[in-house]
């Protein structure tokens, strides 16, 4: 059963592929690279003037591709199937027994052995439902929202085949296999965020996502390697049972002894900074928007972006051995908690401010991370998956209602013309912000519990920033939904042509929507209740000092109270703002502009990174190859010899029957020659 | 083993195939077509022939096996031939290339087919018998002989530069081999023979082989090629032809890597322990400098040229590691990088058939029109950036983790080449391939013929399959590299307890 939830959507994404291929191979028949004569295909399909703009203004200019529609129906079929079965393996494996399945071997090199294999423990099988769940209505959400799309086939290939990365990813027991999901989902997300190839902005998106996150998986790769060397395994269970052992060993790492534990588990973290777009190596998380909306939801605020959280839960045998190390996983989450808060307080592309909350919201599952209240921190995962999947493809159902705008200035007093978009972002929204009773409300005022309880040393920076962003969060989220739904529209031609969705959209965002109330209280007794023992089990270690699930519990009233407080304190703000008073935003905004400016221009990160990283790269490039390798290394070498070498033998060549290559062979059979005799005399003398 | 002599068969085979063209006579084009057809059947053949090899092969046995062995000259010279699992993986990529080469330069040769048939031939043979040769005197004839067809191949068929660009090819590589005639000389002056498996067993003396590594180095560093002794690659490749550039990449960069492992690691063992730091310091200078380099190139042959050099760093690297991750993933990563580049060379020449030139800047946007090569192109990309799931990951990998346990300062420089060989790579591929098609010259570009995606087909299914299942390669090698190590191991401990009994006699 856990091979079909694996690789079910793989079967989809080949099938899905060969369509692909077949109808391209169709379109674009294939021809000698020797010109013959005339071309009767280019008379047909010549670069027609509108080719270059189709996709950036989305109106079709050639038919769909051949079996658009098997693709379609082949690959959210196998995934709902997919889903299915990750909800019954929920149940039997919370609840029962864990499940080891061995595939094959990998590579075996000495006392390195890499298994292809599926540990589903409860960990897994949370991060299977979340996975397949998404992704099976991301699926059926596509069907609708890319129905202008030509190439549907290719784009279902990536949805598929993105998720059985992502399953390989968290069903891996050990770390070069977690490595392969996690590679693989970051190429699945390249593709999927440059799908409009012709636009350059996505190109130069996908490029900065892959290039990113390869930053990240630096550290991840030298984590694996001294994982490796420290303890001769990389599989999860080894190193766990080893983990205790390297506990006050350090390693010569460059210039310092460091602790091995906190240097593993630092390097290994970098990795998840990386994929989870914390503070620093952000920024390709909002450029990642580029993509197809559904990919948004899926790739960049459900799945992918959540894998560097599932990463330290996996590890936690060996982060609850080194303090320092998750003192620097909760000074990142807090830390990205509320700057990315900061900068979705002025966003305008409606899915850019939901992209910072993502980033925001990721910071919070590292804090709970950090400061071990692991199942917390899943528990945040869990509930974020289906209200910021319902955000993104509820925006998404907003821009196709406003002909692809984006920008929600434009937009306004949209609740009368899609009642039941606004319906459902409000729920998400509600969810979001952690209102009571909604699904957010009971896994965010968690975490900051936790961090008011932990004593981490980074945990009162962590509960302040939290509690910050929560008010923060609250008030832009209104203000995505004042500024869209409410008061008078922007745009009047394209506020009198929105129409609301077909249902093959709005079926998903009610499923998700039900998710986004339902997944908070049911499952609380699991997640930091008393349940957490019997449910997670092995797949998540507390340390025997680690007390704080049941500290949770104790927070003083005013303290639990205070999120809710600062959720009410966000709305208030923002309907004051945008409801109340719409002309006060441009007018503090004027008032103090380069604040304004800075949170704008993203704390101006971009910038600062393109002067200390891109150019100095691309100059010492440069450098090196004009000076390096053509002045010195050329210039003293071979151009020297070579010039003169070619001067006699040009002169000679001239002479001569004119074929270089006649001296070529002579001057070498001369040499073997020589060499022969010599040895031969040698040999006999 | 087998009643008939397989390793001189497939070794020779190809020559035999050459003599036949050679005799070839006929009006212009029933010529052409004759000798393409010789060639192609010729290199199936010796293909098919070496699969044999495959199964009849030992991995369980670090023996030589199929060995050959007939006296030559002056009685201490033998026609010496076997193969082990460092030797076979490279004998099979070379004849698995082969045909693809044939096939890739049917149309795109027009001019002198028959020599050029003959040439590429006459290279198989030399190629493959490099790599079976077990005696110095055969190895030293194969490994040089080499240099005369491929010479030819970029000086004749070879692009406007040709001229130079051979020349510098020529002289660097003379240079090297000079010095590894020296030494080879001075070793049989100590050993008395020149028979390999004896010598890998003679154990020189300290002095001989420090003196003998560096000019073994001089030469193998030059083939491999090693920074800064690479400058020769991307103008070779710039000019040689398709099947040029697809050779010289899989198969004649691997003699280098090749010799190290055949040579200087198991004969000098000392030696090679002393000059790591070396290697492992321009192996790291290689990685990054020569990944710097190639995000800056105008011509895709040359930024595919430079990414070869960086991934070759991993090879020597993994190599003089001594661990049995790092050698293992060493010549892993020699027959992935023989299969990517060689199928990134044939991507190149492509376009370059179409569209006659190689600058970056004149493409854009070909998956609008070619969706079928930007596909395979896509793969190869990938495997290029080592990506988990091709086969460019699991030698990067298995180098990089073998290193790590030995020099944790190498490791991780080179893993920076991770970060730097996904933007070169991705790079190319979204200025060649994606984009809008707005290029007038592109406008009624065609994709992929059957003849290309004959060539480019497998290789992409290859990269794919070696990446999810390596083992096939490494376990073929995986008892060789095993003896290897411990021979290495009870060499460096014999000197080390010499050295102290030394040192106690001292005092």
């Amino acid at each position: 059963m856990y091979q079909a939830i694996v690789f079910l959507p793989l079967v989809g994404a080949i099938l899905a592929g060969l369509i692909t291929l077949a109808g391209a191979r169709a379109r674009f028949p294939g021809g000698s690279p020797v010109a013959e004569g005339h071309d009767h295909a280019a008379d047909h399909h010549a670069v027609d003037e509108h080719g270059a703009q189709r996709h950036d203004a989305h109106h079709p200019t050639e038919p769909a591709a051949a079996g658009s529609r098997a693709a379609e129906l082949i690959t959210t079929s196998l995934l709902f199937v997919s889903m299915i079965l990750s909800w019954i393996g929920f149940v039997s494996v919370g609840f029962g027994q864990d499940v080891h399945v061995n595939l094959i071997n990998w590579f075996t090199a000495g006392d390195l052995k890499v298994d292809w294999a599926l540990r589903v423990d409860t960990l897994t099988a949370v991060m299977l439902v979340v996975v397949t769940t998404v992704s099976a209505f991301v699926h059926l959400y596509s069907i609708g929202y890319m129905v202008e799309e030509p190439y549907r086939p290719r784009f279902f290939c990536y949805l598929s085949l993105f998720t059985f990365a992502m399953l390989m990813l968290v069903t891996s027991d050990n770390l070069v296999q977690l490595f392969f999901g996690w590679e693989g989902v970051g190429l699945m997300s390249y593709l999927l965020i440059g799908y409009w190839y012709q636009k350059p902005e996505a190109n130069a998106a996908a490029i900065k996502a892959f290039v990113v996150n390869r930053v990240g998986d630096f550290g991840f790769a030298l984590g694996i390697f001294a994982v490796f060397m420290m303890t001769g395994a990389i599989d999860f269970d080894t190193i766990f049972a080893q983990a205790p052992s390297l506990v006050g060993k350090t390693i010569h790492f460059l210039f310092w002894n460091v602790d091995a534990l906190t240097l593993i588990c630092i390097l290994l973290f970098i990795g998840a900074m990386g994929k989870s777009a914390q503070f620093l190596l952000h920024t390709w998380l909002p450029d990642a928007m580029e993509g197809p909306t559904p990919v948004s939801a899926l790739i960049h605020a459900a799945t992918m972006v959540t894998a560097g959280v599932f990463m330290v839960a996996r590890l936690s045998p060996l982060f609850e051995l080194a303090p320092t190390a998750q003192a620097v996983v909760v000074f990142f989450g807090a830390t990205t908690a509320m700057f990315a808060a900061t900068i979705g307080l002025v966003q305008n592309d409606i899915k850019r401010i939901i992209a910072y909350s993502t980033c925001s919201q990721l910071g919070y599952m590292f804090v709970a991370m950090g400061v071990g209240a692991y199942s917390v921190g899943m528990f945040h995962l869990f509930t974020h998956a289906f209200f910021k999947a319902l955000l993104f493809l509820g925006s998404g159902s907003v821009i196709m209602a406003m002909h692809h705008e984006q920008d929600i200035q434009k937009m306004g007093g949209l609740k009368d013309k899609i009642p039941f978009t606004y319906t459902m972002m409000v729920i998400g929204t509600l969810a979001l912000t952690g209102f009571p009773l909604t699904a957010g409300y009971f896994s965010k005022d968690a975490i900051i519990e936790s961090a008011f309880v932990s004593h981490n040393p980074m945990a009162i920076y962590a509960f302040g920033l939290t509690v910050a962003a929560a008010a923060l969060t609250s008030f832009y989220s209104w203000r995505l939904i004042f500024v869209t739904f409410h008061g008078r529209p922007h745009d009047r031609h394209h506020y009198d042509a929105a129409h609301e969705s077909p249902a093959v959209i709005l079926i998903p965002l009610a499923f998700l929507a039900a998710g986004a109330i339902l997944s908070g209280y049911p499952f609380k007794e699991l997640f930091v209740g008393h349940g957490v023992e019997t449910f997670f089990r092995d797949s998540l270690r507390f340390a025997p000092s680690n007390h704080i699930l049941e500290e949770l519990h104790q927070v003083p009233y005013g303290i639990a109270l205070l999120p809710t407080v600062m959720m009410g304190l966000g709305f208030l703000v923002s309907w004051y703002f945008y409801i109340r008073k719409p002309a006060l935003p441009a007018e503090l905004a004027r008032q103090h502009e380069p604040l304004y400016k800075f949170l704008l221009n993203k704390w101006y990160i971009d910038e600062l990174y393109e002067i200390i990283f891109v150019r100095p790269t691309l100059w010492l490039g440069r450098l090196l190859w004009k000076q390096g390798d053509g002045r010195i290394i050329d210039g003293l070498g071979p151009d020297g010899v070579s010039a003169r070498v070619l001067d006699v033998t040009r002169n000679v060549v001239r002479l001569q029957t004119g074929y270089l290559y006649h001296y070529a062979f002579a001057m070498l059979i001369g040499a073997a020659a020589f060499i022969t005799w010599f040895i031969v005399r040698a040999g006999t003398g | 083993m087998l009643s008939w002599p397989i390793l001189s068969v497939t070794t020779f085979l190809p020559l035999v195939g050459a003599l036949f063209i050679m005799m070839l006579s006929g009006e212009g084009e029933v010529e052409k077509r004759n000798a393409r057809w010789v060639a192609l059947w010729t290199t199936l053949i010796t293909f098919a022939v070496s699969l044999v090899l495959v199964w009849r092969f030992d991995a369980g046995s670090a023996e030589f096996q199929f060995v050959e062995r007939r006296p030559w000259i002056a009685g201490t010279i033998n026609y010496h031939m076997g193969v082990d699992g460092i030797s076979l993986p490279f004998v099979i990529l070379t004849t698995a290339l082969m045909p693809l080469c044939i096939i890739a330069s049917w149309g795109a040769i027009q001019q002198r087919v028959k020599e050029y048939m003959i040439a590429f031939l006459v290279l198989e043979t030399l190629m493959v018998g490099t790599f079976c040769a077990l005696d110095l005197v055969l190895f030293y004839l194969f490994f040089e002989g080499g240099l005369i067809p491929m010479f030819l191949i970029i000086g004749v068929w070879g692009g406007p530069r040709r001229v130079y660009a051979s020349f510098k090819f020529f002289l660097y590589t003379l240079l090297g081999s000079v010095l590894m005639l020296l030494a080879i000389m001075a070793m049989y002056w100590d050993a008395g023979t020149t028979d390999i498996p004896t010598l890998l067993k003679h154990g020189f003396p300290a002095h001989l082989q420090t003196w003998a590594w560096l000019a073994f180095f001089a030469s193998f560093a030059v083939k491999m090629p090693m920074w800064p002794v690479h400058t020769w690659l991307p103008d070779a490749h710039v000019e040689a032809p398709t099947a040029g550039s697809v050779i010289l990449a899989a198969i004649l960069l691997k003699m280098g890597g090749y010799g190290f492992l055949r040579f200087s690691l198991p004969m000098f063992p000392l030696a090679s322990q002393d000059f790591a730091p070396l290697i492992f310091t321009l192996s790291v200078i290689a990685i990054v400098y020569t990944s710097l380099v190639a995000l800056v190139q105008e011509d895709m042959k040359k930024l595919i040229a430079y990414s070869s050099v960086a991934h070759m760093g991993f090879v020597t690297m993994g190599i003089f590691a001594a661990t049995t991750q790092g050698i293992a993933g060493g010549i892993f990563q020699m027959v992935s990088h023989g299969i990517v580049s060689g199928a990134l060379f044939l991507s190149v020449g492509v376009v370059y058939d179409r569209l006659h030139t190689r600058e970056i800047s004149a493409y854009g946007g070909l998956v609008n029109r070619m969706p079928l090569y930007a596909a395979a192109f896509m793969v190869f990309t990938l495997a290029n950036v080592g990506l988990p799931g091709t086969s460019g990951f699991v030698g990067e990998f298995l180098t990089l983790i073998g290193t790590f346990k030995v020099s944790i300062w190498t490791a991780t420089a080179a893993t920076l080449g991770v970060i730097l060989s996904a933007a070169y790579a991705l790079w190319l591929y979204r200025k060649v391939v994606l984009g809008a098609l707005v290029k007038p010259k592109l406008a009624a570009i065609k994709d992929l013929d059957y003849r290309e995606l004959i060539t480019l087909g497998p290789l992409a299914i290859l990269t794919i399959l070696f990446g999810v299942f390596p083992k096939p390669i490494i376990d073929m090698s995986a008892g060789s590299i095993a003896h290897l190590i411990t021979q290495y191991q009870t060499a460096l401990g014999a000197a080390k307890t010499a050295a102290s009994a030394a040192a106690m006699l001292v005092k």
